[in-house]
């Protein structure tokens, strides 16, 4: 079993986040689908912790799950804040950006 | 060289007098006038200290400095703010300050009715202290302050009562004819700092020995133009005749006494440069005869008051210029001409400023007569004027003008007859058109307009003309006894051999007195023996009209450098517009088209940025991937 | 299950047939997660491809990480998704038709061109030597080998991400709290409001759901003595969502009114 058949799937996973990110309008799945590229990094970080022989990878992959759990913390508040103004969880409708 | 701690002073005391009523606005309006006559007067009191102190010098050691501050020091060029007080700026010092002072105590009553007296006062302050920083700069950088610093003066004066659009229009027309003049003398600058990489004048006169004969000539014609711009020398002559719109106090110290004859102290200043450069100096003497001539002319078909004596002082600094070209000879004459002229010029400009007041501010003699009756101190100071700028014994004038056309004909040459005859001549018109401006005046039937009452002017306005009649009187003599003016200026220039005379000293004075006396018969007999019509007679010869339209100088300049120049100045206008503005437009065109381009790109769509993030990502990648393979 | 992904995780064969197994799973699921409608069956597929990735961190000797990403991912985040989901609803955003024109062709054919290049570069990289493996670094044990380097080695970034952990959970509580608008009324006031009304109708409270009609079910509006529907009875929220059935679905159509005597 080569070790590298992980980071295929890495990869995979992680493309596949970054398609639902642009495709999908509802800004919950969007952020399922970024936690979903997160979580393709942690496995690259696993596994090369895995082939190097040493736990640096797991301890940065650690560190991510910390980080995107204060993303999604954040990221949620944002969205039951913008729901309450605009009553709606699509991404297109906060398109005040360009005025 | 002494070292004087004092000097500026003579320059802070007038500044602050005109900062004081500028800054202080409204505030000063009470006691404004008499805190400017004030500082100018103890400007003039220093002056008389400092030449107290100098005459009691040996000769080497008259001169004093004083350093200000670095100004410039950029690489191997170094210009220190410093001031020279030698003996040819302390005459300036003294006439500048002395005239001055007189000027505004006449100015007191002369704008007493003036709403905006307080800003004239101001005016002429700034005006004493630029005029005092011109003389005092040790180089033509410091000259060059003054330079400008009297141009704005001038400007300002001129325009004093600028609701009036032509005298707007009169100061904007010395100002700009100025400004071709003020090229000159940057460009004088220029040439020193190229060829002799000093512009202090102990530099330039160091350097002068050991610079090309083409550099000077160059530099002298550039301070000639300078000269002339300031001065109102031929070709830049037209200015000082509209200057006239000023109020008269104005035009006897700046347009008469002082600022007209820097051009005179330029040249005299630099006679390091003239001496060293023959073809320069002799242009000098062209444009002193031709102006002499022109000035004079002008003057015989001038109608109003002020005009007629504008082209007197045009004609009397061609004189003092004309003495300056003649080199070591003509300068001090040309000093000892400037110092009677200003007392002379002044009071007569004074005197014409009293006839305005006692007149309702008409100025066309056509419209005075007999008023030696009625204005018997202005007639009296006035004729002595009169009798000083005719250059009849003993007055000032007899001693300075026939100082200086002896030096025409001694100079030598062809040269000297010519130059000789002209300011023979020169004197010839001069009484001509000074009689007549006498007559029609003073003398002959009323023919005022109606409801005019000449009256005498307050004391306050004669006794400046009182004082400056006396120095019209007793200047002459003085600076001429024992050649005191020339021994005094001589350790200034460089000496010079003997001349040979081409006439005898008395047979000079024995000509020129000869021919004002043609002068004045011909003026008598035209207009003592008709009554003087009150109106400017039109049925009148060519010769006539070409003179009365001042010899066509502004139609010539009109047509030949206005006219050019606006259209030089319209295709400047096409050209900016189409290649520089049209070039910069396009890019701006460019940076709006690829900007309404992008501008696509956001949409406000978070899910459309994030779709560029996955592009650059791609690209990001694909580099990778093309780098490793 | 843990105990089996260990026991794979040593040999080679068993760890590639899990591979194998469970690998095209998760790609699939991630796939459906994009493709399904309803917000809640993706984050469903979420959690199941999390916990896949929980069983190849234990299959790659992360026991410690896969315990964590069980229970902080799947356990508390994907939880937290859901409950979100609940709270915001379901909208229009739910819906699969793109409607920024040519993003999708375009999302689609960056995303191949940058999965494509990013296997193939894997494809070409080669590491030169076999894993490591991490039996030596797990000498000590998974857990204490982790801990041993965050508080050593790595406590500094610890000490930030500690920070940034407070941060954000009070950030969360600021942008999700929201003031009131108006000041909360007394019961007296309430009180007043119910009797000074515009009518006594309401005084003795709202008319409970169902209880008077012939079903019980809190969607269904009561009847009022008259015979017709009460629509106030119904929960406001309730109505909102169209889930307020009428009340005449339980209408009897005959009333039987003779009682069946005894015999």
């Amino acid at each position: 079993m080569d070790a590298s058949n992980y980071l295929y799937i890495s990869a995979l996973l992680f493309t596949i986040g970054a398609v639902g990110v642009v495709v999908r309008r509802n800004a919950i799945v969007v952020f399922m689908c970024i936690e979903l590229m997160l979580n393709a990094a942690n496995l690259s970080f696993v596994t090369f912790s895995r082939i190097n022989g040493n736990l640096d990878g797991q301890v940065m992959a650690f560190f991510t799950m910390v980080v995107a759990a204060c993303e999604v913390v954040v990221g949620l508040a944002i969205i039951v804040a913008i729901y309450r103004s605009r009553r709606s969880a699509s991404v297109d409708d906060a398109s005040l950006l360009k005025r | 060289m002494g070292i004087s701690t004092s000097l500026v002073y003579l320059i802070v005391l007038p500044f602050a007098g005109a900062a004081i009523l500028l800054l202080g606005g409204r505030r000063t309006d009470k006691w404004g006038h008499l805190l400017a006559t004030a500082l100018s007067g103890s400007s003039f009191a220093l002056g008389a200290y400092h030449l107290i102190q100098m005459v009691n010098r040996p000769a080497e050691m008259r001169p004093t400095s004083q350093k200000l501050f670095e100004w410039i020091s950029v690489g191997s060029f170094n210009v220190d703010a410093g001031l020279l007080l030698d003996q040819l700026s302390i005459c300036f010092v003294l006439l500048i300050t002395g005239v001055g002072t007189l000027i505004h105590i006449y100015s007191i009553a002369y704008m007493a009715e003036d709403r905006d007296r307080r800003r004239f006062f101001a005016y002429l302050n700034l005006f004493i202290a630029a005029m005092l920083l011109l003389v005092l700069g040790d180089s033509y950088l410091s000259l060059y302050v003054g330079w400008e610093g009297v141009g704005l003066a001038s400007y300002l004066l001129i325009g004093f009562w600028n609701q009036k659009p032509a005298y707007a229009t009169a100061s904007k027309k010395a100002f700009v004819m100025n400004r071709v003049g003020d090229m000159g003398l940057s460009l004088a600058i220029m040439i020193a700092f190229a060829t002799m990489g000093t512009v202090s004048f102990s530099g330039v006169a160091e350097q002068a020995h050991h610079t090309s004969e083409a550099a000077l000539t160059a530099m002298g014609v550039m301070l000639l133009v300078a000269a002339a711009g300031k001065s109102a020398q031929f070709p830049l002559q037209a200015w000082l005749g509209d200057a006239m719109a000023g109020p008269t106090p104005v035009s006897a110290l700046i347009h008469a006494a002082t600022m007209v004859t820097a051009g005179v102290y330029l040249i005299t200043r630099s006679n390091f440069v003239f001496d060293a450069a023959p073809i320069a100096q002799l242009l000098v003497v062209i444009v002193g005869a031709i102006t002499l001539i022109f000035g004079a002319l002008i003057g015989t078909a001038k109608d109003d008051i002020k005009k007629a004596l504008a082209a007197s002082t045009m004609s009397q600094i061609g004189y003092m210029i004309l003495a300056t070209g003649l080199g070591p000879i003509g300068y001090a004459f040309a000093i000892m001409h400037l110092i009677t002229h200003g007392f002379f010029k002044a009071g007569m400009f004074l005197g014409a400023g009293s006839v305005m007041h006692g007149m309702n501010d008409e100025v066309n003699m056509r419209k005075y007569g007999a008023l030696r009756h009625f204005m018997p101190i202005t007639f009296i100071t006035f004729g002595i004027g009169y009798l000083a700028i005719l250059g009849v014994p003993p007055f000032a004038g007899f001693y300075s003008k026939d100082m200086i056309i002896e030096s025409a004909f001694n100079s030598g040459g062809v040269q000297a007859i010519i130059l000789g005859s002209l300011t023979l001549i020169g004197a010839a018109i001069t009484a001509f058109y000074m009689t007549r401006v006498m007559i029609l005046t003073f003398a002959g039937t009323k023919r005022w307009d109606e409801g005019v009452e000449p009256h005498e002017s307050p004391w306050l306005m004669w006794l400046p003309m009182a004082v400056l009649a006396v120095g019209s009187v007793t200047s002459g003599y003085l600076l001429y006894h024992d050649k005191a003016l020339y021994k005094w200026l001589s350790p200034l220039f460089e000496d010079h051999g003997e001349h040979e005379e081409l006439l005898k000293p008395i047979v000079v004075s024995a000509l020129a007195l000869t021919m004002v006396a043609i002068g004045v018969s011909i003026a008598i007999y035209k207009y003592m023996r008709e009554n003087v019509d009150s109106i400017a007679p039109v049925d009148v010869s060519f010769i006539t009209k070409f003179v009365r339209k001042d010899l066509m100088q502004d139609q010539f300049n009109e047509k030949f450098f206005m006219r050019p120049g606006q259209l030089l100045t319209k295709g400047l206008v096409k050209t900016e517009d189409v290649v520089v503005d049209g070039s910069v437009r396009a890019v701006a065109r460019m940076a709006i088209g690829s900007g309404s381009g992008l501008r696509g790109l956001q949409n406000g769509f978070v899910r459309s940025y994030a779709a560029l993030i996955l592009i650059g990502a791609l690209a990001l990648i694909a580099a990778i991937w093309v780098v490793v393979s | 299950m843990m105990q089996l992904a260990l026991e794979v995780g040593q040999t080679a064969t068993p760890e590639a047939v899990m591979f194998w197994i469970l690998g095209p799973l998760a790609v699939v699921a991630a796939l459906a997660m994009l493709l399904v409608k309803k917000a809640v069956h993706s984050a469903i597929l979420m959690a199941f491809v999390m916990v896949v990735l929980a069983v190849f961190y234990i299959a790659q000797d992360a026991v410690f990480l896969g315990i964590v990403q069980v229970v902080v991912y799947t356990g508390a985040v994907m939880m937290l998704f859901l409950f979100i989901l609940m709270l915001v609803g379901v909208d229009s955003s739910d819906s699969l038709t793109e409607t920024i024109k040519g993003l999708r062709p375009i999302a689609i054919t960056a995303a191949l061109g940058f999965g494509g290049l990013m296997v193939s570069l894997l494809g070409r990289a080669t590491l030169g030597r076999d894993a490591v493996g991490l039996s030596a670094a797990n000498a000590d044990g998974n857990v204490e080998g982790i801990g041993y380097l965050l508080f050593s080695r790595f406590v500094w970034p610890f000490e930030v991400i500690s920070a940034l952990l407070v941060t954000a959970a009070l950030g969360a509580m600021v942008l999700a709290h929201q003031p009131r608008s108006s000041k909360k009324s007394t019961q007296r006031q309430q009180s007043i409001n119910r009797f000074r009304g515009e009518s006594l109708a309401t005084a003795a409270g709202l008319p409970a759901p169902g209880v008077y009609a012939r079903h019980n079910a809190v969607d269904v509006p009561a009847l009022l003595p008259d015979g017709t529907p009460a629509p106030n009875s119904v929960n406001a929220s309730l109505k909102a969502r169209g889930d307020m059935l009428d009340s005449n679905t339980f209408d009897l159509k005959k009333i039987s009114t003779q009682v069946e005597e005894e015999k």
